[in-house]
């Protein structure tokens, strides 16, 4: 602990670089970085008169959502639950940490990533990583075995920055999941039809939704020479075919894995392959691959599949709305002095009426401020009051982006307003 | 046109990750024991056979939920889901925004700011990087958000879960992972304006939860402390003094008095002087009266007080919500860094003060709530001024909605209500009483869904009709639309109303605008 002159010294210091910082207008990360350590130090000088003074910011890998973000989120929320629900499914929330013990183990190498509490003297505890594990604990817990549920919630990694620059460390997962026993297929169907609606209802642009199986991969390891100890790892060579191009690749399985360049053609081969119910038809020609029991089952599954995709075709939507952070369909406003009373009182009403309605919380605001503010957040219209139109039992109101206004009857105002907005 | 699908003979993604099978034991009952007791033997069981290893890949785990955490199955989140939105329908009619902010701060953030209260807080391990907590509350965060995005101006709301590791031993039942529902508007305004709007919102939200009578107590910081100086009351005491006070929802005057006395070392005189003032309730009469009491408007802070009640109570008679608001000078709510008006919304049905629910930690203050209240809050000025590296003095008024209570009445009121709470919003089911129809059923049930219906289809070829039927009562599906080889030929769709057992033959170009009628 720095004795309190070397301390004060040292804040002198550093509040000049902060000032030469702002004064050649650096990087706001630089100025931050500085004033973050000024900050540290003068938190270090204490005795502060009851003052709290400590570095302003979130934790790492972490942050806030503004209304403006919260206004999309909630907007994708609303689009991906609405779909969640047209199909049927319920939703759980399970809480943000577990017993340690039910979430290692699970995760093998990562388990290093899991963020643990201290011990305090009770239950280890760590946070939740996933959902699919809260979820299986969940089922287990309340021996459910048929569920189909979502569950949209944030999970915790403790990304190391190095290794993984700029992603979160608290973020969220949004998953659906449908548990028990049915009929082959239709369930795994049901998933795709949802993703589908998903991603064109929230109008993103063109799509694929690629499929496979694990047991048509495992069959076609074996048919093409892959001995059975190399099957994960080779699994996910192949799986670096998104990223990386087939000679690189077919390297890394020959020279890494050890795999003979035989065995890596064969798979070559078959890896190329794409396309639809033709292609599982195809493949269960295939003498081969027909005759490995698992790429069998994979294969007639996947025709399935098909049958019952082409079954849930879908047609295209779109939507585009500007980004507001309020749902405020009007303001009551004046023009004159003295008018806060008539003004509060009308709000009320409209409350009362369940219109979304603001009020500037000023006794005596200028019309323009009043204008500007519904402006800036995107408020449709505006209901003036002014002494003229209180005698004549009216209110003024105008359109605030085409500046149209009309007098309405005070009892006609809720239903005006009503059908001027959704 | 987007095609669907393709199989891709290369896709190997994720494979060794969430899809791999958790193998977990489903457990037998056997009689004479009660599930519970069951339950702690297995967990014992598990224990001893996790710690064996070696378990060829099998997961073997302790099942249960962290102390004081719970899950919240579909029925709880539906009635959960109902009460948020008709609270946060209530903040946006009034133009409020949200944001949200991350579940643990850096450890510094909150420490220093709860006294006492700092070993409730849920630390992270140092596991190297920052030392980081579990937010306690909203308020904190909120400041730290005002601050460091320097906002002078917001009207915000923010539900979201809090942790505290409350002493099981003192306050049995509580969870230490429950929600807080708060609205505060931060900013320079003309006096009293935004404390009235936070009243009438307070009112607006137990008026639509239907959650029967309610009152909402109001006092003011400056009136307590004036009373307590015109009383005879030492400043030191002001604050120990205040939370005894607090007590005259739960004791009687005389205990009340009793501990003035005894414990807190107040003379008789001053205590009875106290007690007079504190037994005042009334409107904006009550204020005006008092602002004749020679004593107390002589007092700076009390006439200030004063003047901001009358001007409040103006405000709230516009605001139609005077029928609810009562001026209690004896409510006095423990929190320090309220500055003016203090408020506090409690049900006119109460439950017995004995049984301490998680519902009772709600009320924002880490001080005791009284039994029956679902809402408080009040003017905190000083706030975000202790977060500012400049002490900027950014004003709040505010009040956090007692949630965890409400959904404790609502899941209540639904196990003694006859109506059912359904979890899913499925207004028809696809069915057929043939074999072989499943792929009329697919296509059926994909047009609904394109068509934005909500609509299921059970996951079997060849379903009995009954068990089709069943699914619906069970899950509370009002209509079933059921295919069959002739109503295929004619064109049609019997539409039944499961409970009623109507059924009528709809034409298939018409089945979209029929069940959106019937279903709202």
């Amino acid at each position: 602990m720095a004795d309190k002159a070397q301390l004060q010294e040292a804040i002198k210091t550093q509040g000049e670089v902060v000032r030469k910082l702002k004064s050649e207008k650096a990087s706001k990360e630089q100025i931050d970085e500085e004033v973050a350590k000024l900050l540290q130090l003068k938190a270090q000088l204490g005795g502060d008169e009851g003052k709290h003074v400590f570095v302003l910011k979130t934790a790492k890998g972490t942050r806030d959502y503004n209304p403006k973000q919260m206004a999309i989120r909630e907007k994708v929320f609303s689009i991906i639950i609405s779909c969640f629900k047209r199909h049927g499914a319920e939703t759980i929330d399970t809480p943000v940490f577990e017993l340690k013990e039910t979430l290692t183990g699970k995760y093998g190498e990562d388990s290093k990533l899991i963020y643990d509490l201290k011990d305090q003297g009770g239950e280890l505890l760590s946070l939740r990583y996933d959902l699919t594990v809260p979820f299986a604990r969940y089922l287990a817990l309340n021996k459910i075995t048929n569920i189909k549920r979502y569950h949209i919630a944030k999970v915790y990694r403790r990304d190391n920055p190095a290794m993984t620059r700029g992603r979160y460390r608290e973020f969220y997962q949004c998953d659906f999941d449908i548990a028990g026993q049915y009929d082959a297929m239709i369930p795994d169907a049901e998933c795709l039809k949802i993703v589908y609606e998903i991603l064109n209802e929230l109008d993103l642009g063109d799509f694929r939704i690629k499929v496979n199986d694990r047991r048509i991969l495992d069959g076609m390891f074996a048919v093409c020479g892959v001995p059975d100890e190399k099957f994960r790892t080779i699994c996910s060579t192949v799986d670096k075919l998104d990223k990386m191009a087939w000679e690189d690749v077919k390297k890394e399985m020959v020279n890494e894995k050890g795999l003979s360049e035989d065995v890596a053609d064969r798979i070559g081969e078959y890896v190329s392959m794409q396309g639809g119910q033709d292609l599982a038809e195809r493949l269960l020609q295939d003498p081969k691959l027909s005759q490995n029991k698992q790429a069998f089952a994979g294969l007639t599954d996947m025709k399935l599949l098909f049958s019952y995709l082409e079954l849930f075709q879908v047609t295209d939507k779109t939507s585009s709305e500007k980004v507001r952070t309020t749902e405020t369909q009007v303001l009551v406003a004046s023009a004159q002095k003295n008018l806060l009373e008539e003004r509060l009182k009308l709000t009320s009403e409209l409350w009362n009426a369940g219109i979304k309605a603001e009020v500037l919380y000023k006794k005596n605001p200028k019309l323009l401020s009043q204008l500007q503010h519904c402006e800036e957040t995107g408020i449709p219209l505006v209901a003036i009051l002014g002494e003229q139109e209180l005698k004549d039992g009216v209110v003024k109101l105008r359109n605030v982006a085409s500046r149209e206004e009309v007098d309405v009857p005070r009892a006609d105002l809720v239903d005006e307003i009503k059908k001027r907005t959704l």
